[in-house]
């Protein structure tokens, strides 16, 4: 019914618009006035609307800078991001500026220069001294906002220092993991090849290595009897046989990570975790941003700082907290205010919500709260598996020692 | 004027006996005919250009009120895409991206540079029609079959693309990365595969026929500005397109055979998967080659019409014809060498990034130029308003209003924090929403007459004028201070933000006005339908304006002039010219002695 009415409505209108155009047209005609004369009024009418434009438009525009200042974000919370602001905040200067004159100028002649009979329009088709001001004067204002801009982005941009924190965001569809490099100090390696549930970022282990490749000749045994014991339509058959195909390389890749004896000790350690991360405050930290699946992007707006994470490729990006948490929830009056990381590249249906909090803290409360992560692999399932290699190493000896 | 007219007299009825019976189908459907084949691309553009903006009056909705029952979704949408009216996540998606492939190709680009060149170029040089006929027609074929693929990706089991219009890998590459990314992708991929051919095949003849039919004293230097942005247009088009059909192609084979271009080191939905050694970066350069001049592919026609309409309507020459086609060549060549600031928070090195910061930041210098060329041009005019003028003056303002955001976002620092939020959304439609489509509208109310032999109704120009321009600033300025509170693009909410409950607000702002704007182009559709078949008889020149298209007859004929082609003698913008009687010369009226050119 009310479809009914919706329809009735817009066909309704459609033939008043059309009736009212017939009749605008029928007297148009017995006026003898040509739809290509714009007749005087008209023209007033609009000269008049740019006017009245230009000032709704301006309006419009500090109603809002008033308005909505307290929902852009707050200060910086980084080191860099003070200089950003204040890049910003010159640039927006010199281009509302540039903004309000060239609209007036445009909205103010389009009202002033309107048609009158009675007047020629000035002959005016090039001025070389005009043409200069407005190539030089941009490109001088343009060489401060290059010149500028470039130092504050080299800067930024600079290789981290010696003993800055390095912390590892890994990206999947559609969380965030955080991994730190314990106490040794050293990010263990990892590859795609490795991940299971039990090692989402798939480091690279004796363990992990073992368990893996189990996994994937388990597939291809599994993969190989349902081939030999059922029948299958023949694209079936195609991806079975492409399983174990990729499932064969993938063991062969896998098997060469142990080549050259690397030492794999050093994932040990290392701390991995979800749903939110800590930093230090004034202590700077270096990301090495990485992602598994697509290309997706650490924003963490708080502290002026993004960089995508693309698949095959680890990106960095570091900045130095200078506002704790705590501290930031009192300038902004809000205790449940926490900074986030988000992800600012369409990566898939939840790609809204891919999101980490972040807490920033003093360096006592970050090693306290670092202290009581579990490692990826813990000194008691460390000294079991170092047991067990030992007995292994005892026994080979006695072997050795009998022959 | 009178020597045409004369001339028209002389062979009018010499016309009658050559006039030959045209079929229907040979002089609607497979028309080699340039005049048609605009008409064709300009109704099939804003066909595609209606649909584009309702997608997008769909997902405003979904922004403004997050999760919230509309009959219209679950009308348009049915049960699968929008289950009780609440639009479905991964079709937000899909709208979002088909809004913008649609807006970008098929109305800014191929309807664009399609309607406009194909009316005016012929006309304006004096030539008898395009350099090749036939590749015209199928120039035309190849963009309708390509809409109507892009159209039909809606309709699929899984969606349409839905990686947004810059279909990024390996989320646009891999089925399991998301449903959109299986039939749908694929049918936006072969559409873009035709599209492209098809404006290459454009883009060529327009090369050709304005390098070779111009008609006797049309020199380089007397081309309407009209033409000239036309040219560099085709030639960005030409060098640019195929880069595009390199990524795509590599991306079908990446899809479809197992190739690595784009992939490395993937782990998806429980699988290890083969590819080593791709980068996507590597995507990200080749789209963004094409996706940088394309920016300015939408725009420069916009432009060149601009031009033409602010020149004819101050009754006034252009000011700086011959900066203005200086600025034209350098924004095209310089287009060519900023598009990694696309790319500065994509991984790049920071150090190739300082180069595109620079040369992207040059671009502003002759925009500047023509933004004060067109104030000057203004200045001291008598200025006509038609409903075409208003949207030249009001595409002036967007185009300043949108560039200079653009040297914000141009910075790289300042990129960081702003890179794919609202601020780029917002900066991005002003300059291509709103100024891009203020020039096709410029158009379309300028060169109807000469299009259809009749005029538009001037008062509901007016109302879509003043609603479209009140409604294009409502939706697009707001979204700068979205964007300044740090809420990304391409989120289907953000409810699940504390950070972001400031937005709401500005969200509705933003929905409502995209409601007004949307309603508005509706007086627009109601004008152009009615006044081609009621709208009152244009007479041959109602703007009384100074280029060659104006001494055609009304009506159409193949050939475009009875008799012999017009003779140029002068530049096409002496208006108002002293010691003249009317305030404008035709292009093909001999100087007078003593006259200088200009």
């Amino acid at each position: 019914m009310e479809k009914m009415l919706l329809v009735i409505a817009i066909i309704l209108a459609v033939v008043g618009i059309a009736q009212i155009a017939k009749v605008y047209q029928v007297t148009s005609e017995l006026q003898k006035k040509k739809e290509e004369d714009i007749s005087t009024s008209s023209n007033k009418m609009n000269a008049n609307l740019w006017l009245i434009f230009m000032i709704a438009f301006f309006g419009f525009f500090i109603y809002q800078l008033v308005n909505y200042t307290d929902m852009f974000l707050p200060v910086s919370a980084s080191e860099h991001g003070v200089e950003i602001d204040k890049l910003l905040n010159i640039n927006w200067i010199i281009i509302i500026t540039v903004f309000f004159i060239v609209n007036f100028l445009l909205f103010f002649f389009s009202w002033k220069y309107v048609h009158n009979k009675n007047r020629k329009a000035y002959f005016f088709a090039h001025d070389n001294r005009l043409e200069l001001i407005w190539t030089v004067v941009p490109s001088i204002v343009l060489a401060f906002i290059i010149i500028y801009g470039l130092s504050v982005w080299n800067d930024i941009m600079d290789d981290p220092s010696e003993d800055a924190l390095e912390v590892q965001l890994y990206a999947k569809q559609f969380d965030w993991t955080a991994r730190y490099p314990g106490p040794d100090g050293i990010m263990g390696e990892s590859n795609y090849l490795l991940i299971t549930s039990q090692n989402p970022l798939g480091l690279i282990t004796e363990e992990t290595i073992e368990t893996r490749v189990a996994e994937l000749k388990e597939g291809i045994l599994k993969s190989e009897n349902k081939l030999k014991t059922e029948v299958l339509p023949d694209n079936q058959v195609d991806d079975l046989e492409d399983r174990i195909g990729s499932y064969k390389r993938q063991i062969a890749r896998i098997l060469k990570f142990r080549e050259g004896d690397p030492d794999f000790s050093t994932a040990y350690d290392d701390i991995i975790v979800k749903g939110e991360f800590h930093l230090p405050i004034r202590k700077e930290a270096t990301f090495n941003i990485d992602s598994r699946d697509v290309i997706h992007s650490a924003y963490m707006p708080h502290f002026r700082a993004q960089m995508n994470a693309v698949p095959g490729m680890t990106t960095k990006f570091g900045f130095k907290p200078t506002i704790t948490t705590d501290s930031m929830r009192t300038i902004l009056d809000d205790q449940e205010f926490n900074y986030v990381l988000l992800c600012n590249k369409v990566c898939g249906s939840a790609h809204y919500n891919m999101q980490m909090s972040i807490i920033v803290e003093s360096e006592e409360d970050f090693n306290n709260w670092l202290s009581e992560q579990k490692p990826f692999v813990s000194p008691e399932e460390l000294k079991a598996k170092k047991g067990s290699e030992e007995d292994k190493v005892e026994e080979d000896g006695q072997l050795a020692e009998i022959n | 004027m009178s020597a045409t007219a004369t001339v028209q007299e002389a062979h009018a009825h010499e016309h009658e006996h050559h006039h030959e019976k045209e079929s229907f189908v040979s002089k609607y459907i497979f028309s080699q005919d340039h005049k048609m084949i605009s008409k064709q691309f300009l109704t099939t553009a804003i066909f595609m250009g209606v649909i584009a903006m309702m997608l997008s009056v769909f997902f405003r909705l979904q922004l403004a009120w997050p999760g919230e029952s509309f009959d219209i979704l679950n009308y348009f949408l049915g049960d699968r895409w929008a289950p009780d009216g609440v639009l479905d996540r991964n079709m937000y998606l899909s709208l979002v991206t088909i809004h913008g492939t649609i807006m970008v190709f098929f109305v800014l680009t191929g309807g664009l540079s399609g309607t406009f060149s194909n009316l005016l170029i012929p006309l304006q040089i004096g030539a008898r029609d395009m350099a090749s006929g036939f590749l015209n027609m199928l120039s035309y074929w190849f963009f309708l079959v390509s809409s109507i693929i892009m159209l039909s990706s809606l309709f699929v089991e899984t969606g349409a693309a839905g990686g947004g219009w810059t279909i990024y890998p390996p989320l646009s590459a891999l089925p399991q990365a998301m449903p959109a990314s299986g039939l749908g992708m694929t049918l936006w991929l072969v559409s873009m595969a035709i599209f492209i051919a098809s404006s290459l095949l454009g883009g060529l003849n327009y090369i050709v026929t304005i390098l070779n039919l111009r008609t006797k004293g049309m020199k380089m230097t007397r081309l309407p500005l009209t033409i000239w942005a036309f040219f560099i247009t085709a030639v960005l088009g030409v060098l640019s397109f195929p880069v595009l059909f390199a990524a795509v192609l590599l991306l079908i084979m990446d899809r479809s055979l197992g190739t690595s271009f784009y992939l490395s080191d993937i782990y998806i939905g429980g699988e290890a998967l083969d590819p080593v050694g791709g980068s996507p970066i590597l995507y990200e350069h080749l789209f963004w080659f094409l996706g940088h001049p394309e920016v300015y592919i939408v725009l420069l026609p916009a432009l060149g019409i601009s031009s033409e309409v602010i020149a004819t309507n101050s009754r006034k020459p252009i000011f700086g014809y011959r900066a203005m086609i200086g600025s034209i060549m350098a924004i095209g060549f310089l287009s060519f060498i900023v598009w990694g600031h696309h790319m500065f928070m994509s991984g790049m090195n920071p150090f190739l990034g300082s180069v595109f910061v620079f040369t992207t930041l040059l671009i502003a210098i002759p925009s500047a130029v023509k933004a004060f060329n067109y104030i000057t041009t203004i200045w001291k005019g008598n200025l006509v308003f038609t409903p075409a003028m208003l949207f030249s003056i009001g595409l002036v303002s967007t185009f300043v209003t949108g560039g200079l955001t653009g040297i914000i976002l141009a910075d790289s620092a300042l990129d960081i924090n702003i890179h794919d939020t609202y601020f780029v959304v917002a900066h991005f439609h002003i300059v291509m929403g709103l100024s891009a489509i203020f020039g096709m509208f410029a158009g379309v109310y300028h060169w109807f007459p000469k299009m259809f032999g009749r005029m538009m109704n001037s008062k509901l120009g007016y109302a879509h004028f003043w609603m479209t321009i009140v409604g294009g600033y409502g939706v697009f300025f707001p979204m700068h201070f979205v964007g300044l509170a740090g809420a990304p693009r391409r989120y289907y909410q953000y409810t699940d933000y504390p950070m972001f409950d400031g937005v709401y607000d500005l969200n509705v702002v933003v929905t409502m006005f995209a409601i007004f704007a949307a309603a508005a182009q509706a007086i627009f559709i109601f004008n152009f339908f009615w006044s081609v078949f009621k709208g009152q008889r244009a007479s041959q020149n109602p703007w009384k304006s100074n280029t060659l298209e104006w001494t055609t007859p009304v009506e159409h004929v193949h050939g475009n002039w009875y008799g012999s082609l017009p003779e140029v003698h002068r530049w096409p913008y002496d208006y108002s010219k002293p010691g003249k009687e009317l305030d404008y010369v035709p292009q093909n009226v001999p100087l007078t002695e003593n006259e200088e050119e200009h």
